[in-house]
């Protein structure tokens, strides 16, 4: 017991210390540093509000919110797996070279995604209160999406950084795949105009799961039922599941192949 | 009682196309059954114990194995038979410089590097002052440590490593490096480290540092191991020969298996 404590606590410091390097190696030489990471939601959202406030923004209320709520998701999602991939080979010369845990590369990323989400939420409600959306006690539900997503983005993360070394095109097929989801994350659009049966397929999307949560807390005013939260959480919990599979299964080949 | 026991390992270790290639050449390959993937021994049926104090020799011509070997003890490789049985803290010195971020300052690397061989917070804060001036980089502390020579940056790794008070260390042809006076100061170091009560692993190709510094000397010849014991001077003098070409392998075995 008093192993395994102090063991967590060499760790702890380890943790500590990769989230700093990959945090400075990030921003080294930036002006605005850590400041980019929402400027770009940013730009993004702005781009996306000219362009497509034409064609849906009559038929959704606070359609800058609506879009948002996609926007701040997707991105990171988006953030969080593309950092994540890299993990386990960008680090190939430490865990070849010391016996380290290989998880808490990547888990030293998601923080970074993580640091990066919270500052941009706190953008996000401050869109809030300009455009006069009304803040209820419902709000403080929205950490359980933020949970769901982030064992998501660990989930999918230590599958890409697994399957990144044993095929480097991952690399370029995951950004298709990212487009991909994007366009099925209803982001800018409302699903209610295609049928039901795709509006029902899009629920396997977890992006799309933890945005719709997110619009009915913020814009609609209610709590999604008992159900949903049980779909989001199965979904977040399968990625995972699989993800420690493969690290379980692999965790003393990966060297054979950096 | 033994701190280190090394029981019958052997190491298969995997070669082929699986490294490096995309996901078409690994279909293409695969289709026309041309894909290659080799296992071969390492290592064979290595055996032998250290006690609290020993200072262990690794002599063997290049591909001998030692590096696998040394890699299975300090468990970031599994053995694929045998065990390696170890319940103290291993720290394991293999090719030194790597595994730092030429981005970050030589003080971040620093803790970045005692993080990862499993310091604590504090003690690094301890030791820092003490590690920085024993490498003798006092100077360069806020330099990235892409501007250190290399033999600044072996420096700095050995310093770094002596520092733990390791249980059992492990020198990978580290001893070699840094110029007269760098190098005499580390055999001193690691003496200091034996005297304090530590099991030393060196590997060197410098016959006469064995010699002068070693208790124990296990010879690996192409993964096989010829002899393991205490006379080191008499082993030494048949390595020497061997590679004189004055003994052949056949003789050594010969002697040493009765």
């Amino acid at each position: 017991m008093l192993s395994r404590l102090s063991k967590y606590k060499k760790y702890q410091f380890m943790f500590s210390e990769l989230v700093k390097r990959d945090f400075k190696t990030k921003y080294k030489g930036s002006v605005l540093g850590i400041l980019w990471s929402i400027i770009s939601p940013l730009f993004t959202l702005l781009v996306m509000d000219i362009i497509f406030s034409n064609f849906f923004g009559s038929s959704i209320e606070h359609y800058v919110i609506y879009l948002f709520c996609g926007n701040i998701i997707f991105s990171y999602f988006n953030d969080a797996t593309n950092y994540g991939m890299t993990a386990l080979l960008w680090n190939a010369d430490i865990f070849t070279k010391i016996n380290v845990p290989k998880y808490l590369f990547l888990l030293a990323k998601n923080v970074q995604a993580l640091i990066n989400f919270g500052l941009t939420l706190v953008v996000f409600f401050i869109f809030c209160i300009a455009d006069g959306v009304p803040f209820t006690w419902r709000f403080f539900m929205l950490i359980y999406p933020i949970l769901c997503i982030l064992l998501v983005n660990i989930g999918v993360g230590l599958i890409l950084s697994a399957l990144h070394i044993f095929f480097r095109d991952v690399a370029h097929l995951w950004p298709i795949f990212t487009m991909l989801l994007m366009y099925a994350s209803a982001i800018f659009y409302d699903v209610r105009t295609f049928p039901e049966s795709i509006q029902k397929l899009l629920y396997v999307n977890p992006v799309y799961q933890n945005i719709v949560y997110f619009r009915d807390i913020v814009l609609n005013g209610f709590i999604p039922s008992f159900g949903y939260h049980m779909l989001m959480l199965g979904t977040a919990l399968l990625l995972i599941a699989i993800g420690l599979l493969i690290y379980h299964k692999f965790n003393w080949r990966f060297l054979y192949y950096v | 009682m033994s701190v280190l026991d090394v029981r019958d390992v052997s190491i298969i270790y995997r070669v082929g196309d699986f490294k490096d290639i995309g996901l078409k050449d690994w279909v293409v390959k695969k289709l026309k059954k041309q894909y290659v993937a080799e296992s071969f021994y390492a290592d064979k049926h290595i055996t032998f114990s250290l006690e609290r104090g020993d200072m262990l020799g690794i002599i063997g011509s290049n591909g001998a194995g030692k590096s696998t070997l040394l890699k299975a003890i300090s468990g970031i490789m599994r053995p694929s038979e045998g065990e390696v049985i170890c319940n103290s803290n291993v720290v394991a010195l293999l090719e030194l410089g790597s595994g730092f971020d030429g981005e970050l300052t030589v003080k971040e690397n620093t803790f970045l590097r005692g993080a990862l061989l499993g310091y604590t917070r504090k003690f690094m804060l301890d030791k820092y002052q003490e590690i920085i001036e024993f490498a003798e980089l006092q100077e360069f502390e806020d330099r990235p440590f892409k501007h250190l020579s290399s033999g600044m940056k072996s420096r700095l790794a050995f310093s770094i490593a002596s520092f733990v008070q390791p249980e059992i260390l492990i020198l990978d042809e580290v001893m070699a490096v840094g110029d007269g006076g760098f190098r005499r100061k580390s055999e001193e170091k690691t003496r200091e480290i034996i005297a304090g009560g530590a099991t030393t692993i060196l590997v060197s190709h410098d016959l006469e540092q064995i010699r002068s510094m070693c208790s124990k000397i296990l010879w690996i010849h192409k993964g096989e191991q010829i002899t393991f014991g205490d006379q080191t001077q008499e082993i030494c003098d048949d390595y020497q020969a061997f590679l004189d070409g004055v003994l052949s392998l056949e003789a050594v075995k010969e002697k040493y298996s009765r």
